[in-house]
């Protein structure tokens, strides 16, 4: 099994690898000239009025917090769909079970109104 | 410990030269460069068409060293760093956006058995790095210290995160019919004899349209591009970039579109399988890479199709898709996809009996 | 030494340092980073002792998801290095007691048993290659309860991070263009009978 994981590691590796030589390229190859105006960050033409790492709406942090659930029941999915034949009906309803705890919770967001997009 | 230590002198003796394996492991990325730049040519030309224009034209036969070209400038030109930015993470970034866009072609099989790893897990490899694509975009976003740059990133961040769900249950309801993780034996399950009617997206259609589409809201496509919707926040999250760090961004993402374009034809229509197989028709019948690659270039044609075609999504419309849309229907499916394969409504594969 | 040593080893080193990186760095994007690479390497190792399925879901669930929150959390509360020093003192008492309480926790958890522990021969589930399904089998036969009840917490959280977060802002105005749509002439436009005014200046 572990012989198929070293491609990716060799992967991961030369990914990196090239991203690195193209930075590197092109910090050779370009000029390198900066002056006030080309360093300051974009904006609408005034200097900002205050520093860019605002703080956000909270919904975000409840796309991510929902987002963090239901990927854990993909993760829970995972095993299932690869043995539930094997052990037959009983794992059918297991997981029908699991996906309407999950869909409870669903309404109750929905219906609450969380992924109303304002 | 002794079982690992053996399965690793196995690996020793496939591999016997490092160099060689770094040599077949540039091997797919070479090629996968040149057609991201081919892609941009052809994606230039096909909206040029669609535009009725002529589109690039001028560099090379039919405009065709145009992408090159455009390569070369990047690579020419300074990377700007902004004042306050934190350099560090600043040059992070298009290096975490593109490792995994890259990583991911290890799994993705062109023929039986034929990838670089041909892993177990490879559809969960798949999600794992699919998952990672947030990291170069919150990154970027932050350490430009921009605000352009970071309402993009948030605004790509949850969209991203929020398809990312749907996607999941697809690959969910794939495994399902297959019951089993690996990409090859996910095309044999598509096998048979009635040649396209045997493959997934006939009983999986919902998940197959909802597979596509979640794949070009992940890569921050049109209709699906809010995050560089020129007319707000300008090219958002990677406004502050220019140069070679630039090309890195562009690199991944155009890799990430050919690798859902990839993914579908595997996971959904057949992969290296012919539509004709079964119907005994000689060449035409067999399977071979090149019908991969057709319909991945049919997958391909799609993304700049919708790019010409489609007006951009509002952001409350995109969430509202994302999650009151699709992932409904991907738990229903989900489910349908469970009873099928339970019941027998669906032929299964050579997988599910390990 | 084999290069499968080497690389543990490497990812131990990894490890450890970023681990380590987490709790003395400053700033909190650049340890919340660690903790990514961290989570990372400690599902290479996993790998490594062949375990495919708990290696990979670690990346998805907890770096894809749970970082990214983290992320999220760190980069937009704002905390300012200096204001984070500001306590130090006042609350290193309590952090040696909990920290202690932790340790002696994890002791008796976990070091007392792994004393006590054999290694596990290799098991003959795990030899045709897919530990998934191994999983998965004991997952939804043996541990049928805990998973059902993993489901139910789930839920909770599902509700619990609505009722916690969710703030309704007044003001905000959508457009309903379902309602926009079915509005009459005479919702909106009244003609109005009046007598004709007189010239100014001019009285009536």
């Amino acid at each position: 099994m572990l012989a198929e994981y070293w491609p990716i590691l060799l992967f991961l590796v030369i990914a990196t690898g090239l991203g690195l030589v193209l930075l590197a390229v092109g910090t050779v190859l370009g000029p390198k000239r900066p002056d006030a105006q080309k360093r300051s960050a974009y904006e609408c033409g005034f200097e900002a009025f205050e520093d860019a790492r605002m703080k956000f709406d909270v919904r975000y942090y409840l796309i991510a917090i929902l987002f963090i659930i239901f990927d854990l029941e993909i993760a829970f999915l995972f095993p299932w769909a690869v043995v539930f034949k094997q052990i037959g009906i009983i794992a059918l309803i297991e997981m029908g079970l699991f996906l309407a705890l999950l869909v409870v919770g669903f309404v109750y967001v929905w219906k609450k109104g969380a992924l109303e997009w304002e | 410990m002794d079982s690992v230590i053996a399965l690793f002198n196995s690996f020793v003796n496939d591999w016997p030269n490092l160099s060689l394996a770094i040599g077949l492991i540039l091997l797919p990325l070479l090629p996968l460069i040149i057609s991201v730049a081919m892609y941009v040519w052809w994606e230039r030309k096909v909206i040029g068409w669609m535009h009725v224009r002529m589109g690039p034209n001028q560099v090379g036969p039919l405009g065709l060293a145009q992408a090159f070209a455009d390569v070369f400038k990047l690579l020419f030109k300074e990377i700007t760093v902004p004042e306050k930015a934190s350099t560090f993470l600043f040059y992070l970034a298009p290096l975490i956006a593109l490792v995994p866009a890259m990583a991911a072609w290890a799994v993705v099989p062109i023929g039986d058995k034929m990838a670089w790893s041909n892993a177990n897990a490879g559809l969960l490899y798949l999600l794992a790095m699919t998952s990672l694509g947030v990291y170069g975009i919150v990154l970027a976003g932050w350490a430009s210290n921009s605000k352009y740059a970071f309402l993009g990133a948030m605004r790509a961040a949850a969209q991203v995160v929020s398809y990312e769900i749907a996607m999941g249950m697809a690959i969910v309801s794939v495994l399902i019919l297959t019951g089993s993780l690996n990409l090859s034996d996910v095309v044999q399950a598509q096998a048979g004899s009635k040649g396209f009617l045997e493959w997934y997206w006939l009983p999986l259609l919902p998940m197959f349209v909802i597979y596509f589409i979640s794949g070009v809201a992940e890569t921050n496509r049109a209709p699906f591009d809010v995050t560089e919707g020129e007319s707000e926040i300008v090219a958002g999250f990677h406004v502050e970039y220019s140069g070679s760090a630039f090309a890195i961004f562009f690199l991944a993402e155009y890799a990430n579109m050919i690798l859902v374009a990839f993914l579908s034809s595997v996971l959904f229509l057949g992969g290296w399988l012919s539509p004709l197989q079964g119907w005994g028709l000689g060449i035409l019948s067999a399977p071979g890479w090149w019908w991969l690659f057709a319909k991945a270039f049919v997958m391909a044609f799609l993304f700049l199709w919708f790019r010409a075609t489609f007006p951009r999504y509002r952001y409350d419309q995109i969430m509202r898709l994302g999650w009151k849309v699709f992932i409904p229907i991907t738990i229903a499916w989900t489910f349908v996809a469970g009873c099928l394969a339970f019941f027998g409504g669906v032929t299964i594969g050579p997988g599910g009996t390990p | 030494m084999t290069t499968q040593l080497v690389i543990f080893y490497f990812f131990a080193t990894v490890l450890v340092a970023s681990a380590l990186a987490v709790i003395t760095l400053k700033n909190s994007v650049h340890a919340a980073l660690s903790l990514v690479l961290t989570f990372f390497t400690a599902a290479g190792i996993w790998i490594l002792a062949e375990a495919e399925f708990l290696g990979l879901a670690l990346i998805v669930v907890y770096v894809g998801a749970v970082m990214v929150l983290f992320l999220f959390v760190v980069m937009m509360l704002d905390i300012k290095p200096e204001s984070m020093r500001e306590g130090f003192i006042r609350f290193l008492p309590v952090g040696v007691i909990v920290a202690l309480v932790m340790l002696v926790e994890m002791l008796s958890l976990i070091g007392v048993k792994a004393l006590q522990a054999q290694a596990l021969p290799p098991n003959p589930a795990l030899a045709d290659g897919s530990n998934t399904a191994w999983l998965g089998k004991a997952l939804y036969t043996q541990f049928l309860l805990p998973f059902e009840i993993a489901a139910l917490i789930l839920t909770v959280a599902l509700i619990a991070a609505v009722t916690l977060t969710l703030r309704k802002r007044s003001g905000v105005r959508t457009q309903k263009p379902s309602e926009q749509v079915q509005v009459q002439r005479n919702e909106r436009l009244r003609v109005v009978k009046m007598a004709s005014e007189g010239k100014p200046g001019e009285s009536a």
